[in-house]
């Protein structure tokens, strides 16, 4: 685990330790027994604070975890996943978008074809990224890589990682809105299985536009929303700053989307975040991807018709019978 | 034109203030656009749009639906589906159950969607109508249900199905129940495709967000009102991450320009262009056997249920 990380606002507790630490780190080098022992004492110090921490953690919380600079992107799992990965660029129309990456790869013995929203980490790469906020270039080149997966029955494994689409003047005037929605007719048209795997951020259209699975997995720290919270309550509380109620009032959280219903897995993180091991993140997914994988062969069926009922059934709601009587349809 | 009637001799006398403010509101409309204030009839009989300066008012559902299905043969469906509360969403005390009956009793309809099936010209056409009144045609798991069922009725019925959009958006109150109402129509709208049906989508005035990245761009041929704002994130929202777009951007004008949308109709011709539109649609086809839709059982209500 690294343990120097950046901490989040509510880990500031951390913070002491991790300085502790970092100075009996630079010594054990050079120190004797008592140095290590210490050393590791503090360390344990360290990963108990971390555990109580993450042991309940609020929607919120969450959202931040999400948002964290460290946090592995699509091209992290990439490299660590699918190391024969062959990138393809372009929409065949206007541009290459940086921000949604896609391509060929091998997964479980089967080639597939990979499509992610990827967000920089470097000032640099953001603005190549446009900070994973794709533009309908972006869409564009995913829908033709998901349809080229659909000609040679390749199955596609798309991961979700967005603050939300770009919605400046020029996204408007080469028609993000019609690029997403084009996206979701294809996805649903689609013969072969889709996996989509929330890794952090799944903000709004932007995330759906991608994500439409007959399998949907999130990180256990990924949030997955309609709307930003930060927007959603600006809109409703008229305040910025109830961002964390709004998180907490849409239920953005992988472990509570589960519970709704509207996904299917959730993927466990190493304790303290994905952030603090990448590589263990990593395996988690893997493992993950693989038993899908196994399933989807087992299932092995008519997928258009498989992910129609998949999403045909989303949605809660009541009959309102003859007067005013009303039947439950809500959880049975 | 106030110059011409001066010159054809005509009186003109500017109206008081507060002789505006006593007219009684069945008699006159004043105009958004241009202010002139037009005779309540005139007004109606134009479908709210001003006869000086072309400005396109609102149109209620039933006037909507009026003004493009057959005299009488509009039979409304799925009126009886209600939201729930998925979330328990509450505001600072103010429940989201509270605010849909405001909502109802506001606008008059329990949903932002009015959906049934009609005919236009004779065709069979299924038809919905958003209704921006309630919840600034917000869509939750109603109204995509509804848009939803209105494409599988097409499907099923053989009929040509119309959707007139207003919409602000995603109804954040649901969360992602909302978001998925994209995904749902999408696929029925793919179904449509395959049984090769046409779909006419119009944009009225205010069409934003989940249902613009859906089925508002998803139509065989999309129509716009003139001056209708459209685009994908709503002033709201852009307000929010603090973008400022120029006003033209979101508009169907500039949707036009960039090929996005194939018309603008003025309201008064836009029930004879549908007509044109799905008579050439319709013309070879009809007698084709539609694509075979996927085997399925009529989905009812029916909610999702927490799979482990």
């Amino acid at each position: 685990m690294n343990r120097h990380v950046t901490e989040l606002e509510f880990e500031r507790g951390l913070a002491d330790i991790r300085t502790a630490l970092e100075r009996l780190e630079k010594a054990e080098a050079k120190g004797g027994p008592d140095v290590v022992a210490q050393a590791n004492k503090v360390r344990a110090s360290y990963d108990q604070a971390l555990t109580e921490i993450y042991r309940d953690l609020t929607p919120w919380q969450r959202v931040l975890i999400s948002r964290h600079p460290q946090r592995p992107r699509f091209l992290d799992y990439v490299a660590t996943l699918f190391p024969d990965f062959i990138e393809l660029h372009g929409d065949r129309h206007f541009g290459d978008d940086g921000a949604i990456v896609g391509g060929l790869a091998t997964f479980a013995d089967r080639s597939v074809m990979l499509v992610g929203e990827q967000k920089g980490r470097s000032t640099k790469e953001n603005i190549t990224r446009n900070f994973g906020m794709p533009h309908p270039e972006g869409y564009r080149k995913a829908e033709r890589l998901m349809r080229t997966a659909g000609k040679f029955d390749l199955p596609i494994i798309s991961f979700i990682d967005t603050s939300g689409a770009s919605a400046l003047q020029d996204d408007e005037a080469r028609g993000v809105s019609w690029a997403i929605a084009e996206c979701l007719k294809t996805q649903a048209n689609l013969h072969v299985p889709i996996i989509a795997v929330v890794i952090s951020e799944g903000m709004s259209g932007g995330a759906i536009a991608i994500a439409m699975g007959n399998r949907v997995l999130m990180l256990e720290h990924a949030v997955y929303s309609v709307i930003a919270p930060e927007a959603c309550a600006s809109q409703l509380w008229r305040d910025v700053s109830a961002a964390p109620e709004a998180a907490a009032a849409m239920q953005v959280s992988a472990s509570q989307l589960l519970q709704l219903g509207l996904i299917d897995r959730v993927i466990p993180e190493p304790i303290g975040g994905a952030h603090r091991d990448p590589e263990v993140a990593a395996q988690y997914v893997q493992a993950a991807l693989r038993e899908e994988f196994s399933l989807l062969a087992n299932e092995g069926l008519d997928w258009t018709t498989h992910r129609y009922e998949h999403y045909r059934h989303l949605g809660r709601m009541e009959l309102l019978m003859d007067g005013s009587q009303t039947t439950g349809n809500g959880r049975h | 034109m106030d110059f011409l009637r001066r010159a054809r001799g005509e009186r003109f006398r500017p109206v008081e203030q507060q002789a505006l403010e006593q007219l009684p509101d069945d008699v006159w409309h004043k105009c958004l656009g241009c202010r002139e204030l037009l005779y309540e009839k005139d007004f109606e009989a134009n479908l709210h749009v001003c006869p000086r300066c072309g400005h396109h008012h609102r149109l209620t559902v039933s006037q909507r639906i009026e003004s493009l299905a057959d005299p009488g043969t509009f039979a409304e469906t799925d009126h009886e589906l209600r939201s729930l509360d998925p979330l328990g969403f509450t505001i600072r005390d103010r429940r989201y159950l509270d605010r849909l009956r405001e909502a109802e009793e506001s606008a008059g309809v329990p949903e932002a969607v009015v959906s049934g099936t009609a005919s236009l010209d004779g065709r069979p056409i299924s038809l919905a109508v958003m209704v921006m009144e309630y919840l600034g045609g917000a869509v939750g798991s109603v109204a995509g249900e509804k848009i939803t069922r209105t494409v599988e009725r097409a499907c099923d019925e053989q009929r040509a199905l119309i959707i007139v959009s207003q919409s602000g958006g995603m109804r954040m109150h649901e969360g992602l129940f909302s978001l998925m109402q994209m995904a749902k129509s999408s696929a029925a709208l793919a179904r449509l495709e395959r049984a090769h049906l046409p779909y006419i989508s119009i944009i009225a005035d205010q069409t934003y967000g989940g249902a613009t990245a859906s089925w508002v761009a998803l139509g065989d041929i999309i129509i716009a009102e003139p001056g209708a704002r459209v685009g994908f994130s709503g002033p709201r929202v852009l307000q929010a991450i603090k973008i400022r777009l120029p006003e033209e951007t979101q508009k169907a004008e500039f949707m036009l320009q960039h090929g996005m949308v194939d018309l603008i109709i003025p309201r008064p011709q836009l029930r004879a262009t549908v007509s044109a539109l799905l008579r050439h649609l319709t013309s070879h086809c009809s007698a084709r056997k539609a694509a075979p839709a996927p085997k399925r059982r009529r989905i009812t209500v029916r909610s999702t249920e927490a799979r482990e």
